[in-house]
């Protein structure tokens, strides 16, 4: 193997392992925020429990991400040398405002969130939440700046500097505004919101099967079926919107995601199946027009398909095929798990059909999974550019580093993530194990 | 050198003053890391965790910005270094990882076996974390063979060299003096008396060190002497910085651990200004081949980008410096044992 395929490998591994933790505080904080809100308006002893319990898991989660997080920023440096100088102009500025407007925003209050109950008065305390949460959504905005402008560049001009070119900022708002950043930051914001939803419904659902903590479980579970269902839904709008500027900006990504390659005809939408990339033909479940029908509102309008780009030019279609429908399939289920909790609140189901209350416990896996297969469409759906029509992946990695190099520190990612994933999971079941504290305002001492 | 007051030596100054954040911050974590092996106690231990416990990871940012902007203002110096560190840095992040894990993790298991192995952990990859960061320092000031596309053609063992290593153990030293005047503010009692008679010794540790760091930087690398011999007046930067660090031992004496700990942070930051000093204009110097090397102007960003994130840094600075004092100040005085610590 050489040193750019075992460097995508070690990025999307990373990165990979990295986002299940963002996702989680990005919901978790929204939650929080809700919460300790109701706790400041009701005086309700309950929602102070809730929010004292949740912020303990979110400092777990919130390190797991910092502690991964500095990973990827290291990488594009040392994996992609070729890539960091062609886009450095550009896109470090999205990722100096991430560090200077986001990081010290959340890392700084988390402190006070985790250490301040007796520092602080419980208004500043509520203050501090927002703030982190805050310092959440604007991380994802600046990281999702950078990314969409790798898949829809614009606001830049390519300059020759010796025997190399560069990318360098022309309008900063047009690349932080690039075709493609509100509809993926919208997705992201959402899909990281289903992600906490479903975290939250699932300890929940786990303490009314043990039949404990019912009044911290139930009203966390309102809280959360009323996120998930605004989330899932509104999911399909963003989605939606999303594949609509793919097809106009991305027209191999879109393609790839329905292995359609005639270009010329009128598309359909499979809801499953598999591709045979050699001889171009998928066996599925096909439901004729409808691609066209969502992108052009004609059933019979054709869409571009993958022939009209050379074969070096297309991304792997099964690969991509496969992680979008899983997606997509995962996308409706969570709609229609959020109704059944909506419903189940309505007539009570919710809190008593042991049922419903196992599937809420397993749902946690699902947001995670979705969230992790959008990014893989959206990036191997980008392939076979790193920069969309500017830079090959093929010629952004470090010159410098060889696959030796890279397969040792590949081994020992996956070795150490292992590991810190075997204690995460580990930790996190010994703080739903130990559950809520009774509300006395001291707590327990931890030993 | 003539200083040139224009955005690529701004920008110098500001990533310099981002990194100098880094080190005076992160500088005394690692330090309490370093230190804490030296304690025996379970509850002494817990008490030097938690000295750093609410705002380690807020230090860490200062890094983790240091090197974004290092990105977005001199992307060519950040591909260079950061691919031609590549074992380093690696291992570097593994350091840096299990560190956070070993705070993390070693308070939620009462069983000695557990909190021996992250104590350890905590220990070992703090000081590996600060030789690092000392090595390639050490490599920057010593220079790295560069080929004409700012490429590094050297490998992992090219950079392990006596020099570098020196600065690195002098980075480790610096820390520990610094994380042991910060956990005696911290602290109280015995723990305090005992920090207290540490210090001494990491001073004297340290100046060692640092004298070896001087005499060796001018016989071997005297190219990070110029600047300072051109301009007689910069002179005062090292004079100060000796000031600083002889001034701790007569605070600590009389019983000022906060002043003491003021003036280790003004040595940190001294030398880093030493160093950012002797380095300008150039970032990575290429050796042998000179003219391959890096600076401000070659390695920078296009001026509109240092425009734009100037803009970015006039509005977020101040922020960052308005809340980093919040919780310093929130989380003011001794540390004491609570149920939310470590």
């Amino acid at each position: 193997m050489d040193a750019v395929l075992l460097s995508r490998i070690q990025f999307g591994l990373t990165a990979g392992f990295h986002y299940i933790f963002p996702v989680l505080s990005i919901g978790l904080g929204m939650f929080l925020v809700i919460m300790e809100g109701m706790y400041l308006r009701t005086k309700d002893k309950v929602y102070h429990s809730m929010t004292r319990f949740w912020v303990k898991i979110f400092g777990l989660i919130f390190a797991l991400g910092v502690a991964t997080g500095i990973v990827l920023e290291f990488e594009f440096g040392t994996n992609w040398a070729t890539y960091s100088r062609f886009v450095g102009d550009v896109f470090g500025s999205a990722l100096a405002a991430e560090g200077i407007f986001s990081f010290f925003l959340e890392s700084g209050f988390l402190a006070v969130l985790l250490f301040g109950w007796n520092k602080v008065s419980p208004r500043m305390h509520f203050i501090s939440t927002v703030l982190v949460a805050l310092g959440a959504h604007f991380s994802a905005i600046w990281i999702v700046v950078a990314n969409s402008w790798q898949q829809t560049p614009a606001g830049y001009h390519i300059v020759q500097r010796g025997l190399t070119s560069r990318a360098e900022i022309v309008d900063f708002w047009r690349v932080v505004f690039s075709p493609s950043f509100i509809d993926r930051i919208t997705h992201t914001f959402l899909g990281a919101w289903q992600a906490g939803a479903f975290f939250v419904l699932s300890v929940s659902a786990f303490y009314l099967l043990k039949n404990k903590h019912r009044e911290f479980a139930r009203n966390s579970m309102k809280i959360a079926v009323v996120i998930a269902l605004f989330a899932s839904i509104m999911q399909l709008v963003t989605g939606h919107l999303s594949a609509d500027t793919i097809a106009e900006t991305q027209p191999a990504k879109l393609a790839a995601f329905e292995a359609h390659f005639p270009s010329e005809a009128p598309a359909g939408l499979y809801l499953f199946g598999w591709v045979d990339e050699e001889n171009q033909k998928t066996t599925g479940l096909q439901i004729p027009g409808l691609l066209s029908l969502l992108v052009h509102w004609d059933s019979s309008e054709p869409v571009t398909g993958l022939n009209t780009f050379a074969e070096e030019d297309r991304p792997p279609v099964n690969l991509v095929f496969q992680s979008y429908h899983i997606m997509v399939g995962i996308g409706m289920l969570l709609i229609l798990l959020s109704l059944i909790g909506v419903l189940g609140w309505y007539n009570g189901m919710l809190f008593k059909n042991r049922f419903i209350l196992k599937v809420f416990v397993v749902s946690v896996i699902l947001p995670q999974i979705a969230n992790q297969m959008g990014w893989f469409s959206a990036e191997v759906g980008r392939q076979p550019w790193i920069v969309y029509g500017l830079l090959r992946t093929s010629e952004a990695s470090s010159k410098s580093v060889d696959a030796g190099q890279v397969i040792t520190s590949l081994v020992l990612f996956g070795i150490i993530y292992l590991l810190l994933f075997i204690l995460f999971i580990y930790l996190l079941d010994g703080k739903i194990k130990a559950g809520p504290e009774d509300d006395t305002g001291g707590g327990r001492q931890r030993a | 050198m003539n200083f040139a007051f224009d955005l690529n030596s701004i920008w110098f100054i500001l990533v310099g003053f981002l990194f100098a954040g880094y080190a005076i911050l992160d500088g005394f974590d690692l330090g309490v890391g370093a230190l804490h092996l030296f304690t025996k106690t379970d509850e002494q231990r817990r008490i030097m965790i938690n000295t750093i416990g609410p705002v380690w990871d807020g230090n860490e940012v200062w890094l983790i910005t240091g090197g974004g902007a290092l990105f977005a203002a001199f992307p060519e110096v950040y591909a260079t270094s950061f691919s031609g560190f590549y074992m380093a840095m690696i291992l570097l992040l593994f350091g840096l990882i299990f560190r956070a894990v070993a705070i993390e993790f070693r308070s939620r298991q009462p069983m000695k076996r557990w909190r021996q192995f992250w104590d350890i952990s905590f220990s070992v990859s703090s000081i590996f974390s600060g030789l690092l960061i000392g090595v390639a320092l050490g490599n920057i000031a010593w220079g790295m063979p560069l080929n004409s596309n700012h490429e590094f053609t050297g490998n992992f063992w090219t950079l392990i060299h006596p020099y570098a290593v020196l600065v690195g153990i002098t980075t480790v030293a610096l820390f520990m003096t610094h994380g042991a005047i910060y956990a005696a503010m911290k602290t109280e009692g015995e723990l305090n008396k005992k920090l207290k008679g540490w210090i001494n010794r990491t001073i004297i540790f340290f100046v060692i060190c640092y004298a070896t760091t001087t005499m060796a930087t001018l016989i071997y690398v005297p190219h990070m002497a110029d600047n300072i011999k051109d301009n007689p007046v910069l002179f005062i930067i090292p004079v100060l910085n000796m000031l600083a660090i002889a001034n701790i031992p007569r605070e600590i004496h009389h019983g000022r651990e906060f002043r003491a700990f003021l003036s280790s942070c003004a040595a940190v930051a001294l030398l880093l200004a030493l160093f950012g000093i002797e380095m300008y204009p150039d970032l990575i110097l290429s050796n042998p081949a000179a003219a391959n090397s890096l600076n401000i102007y070659n390695g920078a960003s296009s001026s509109k980008t240092l425009t734009i994130m100037l803009i970015i840094a006039v509005l977020g600075m101040p922020l960052v410096i308005a809340y980093t004092s919040t919780i310093y100040w929130i989380f003011r005085g001794k540390v004491k044992l609570e149920a939310t610590s470590y």
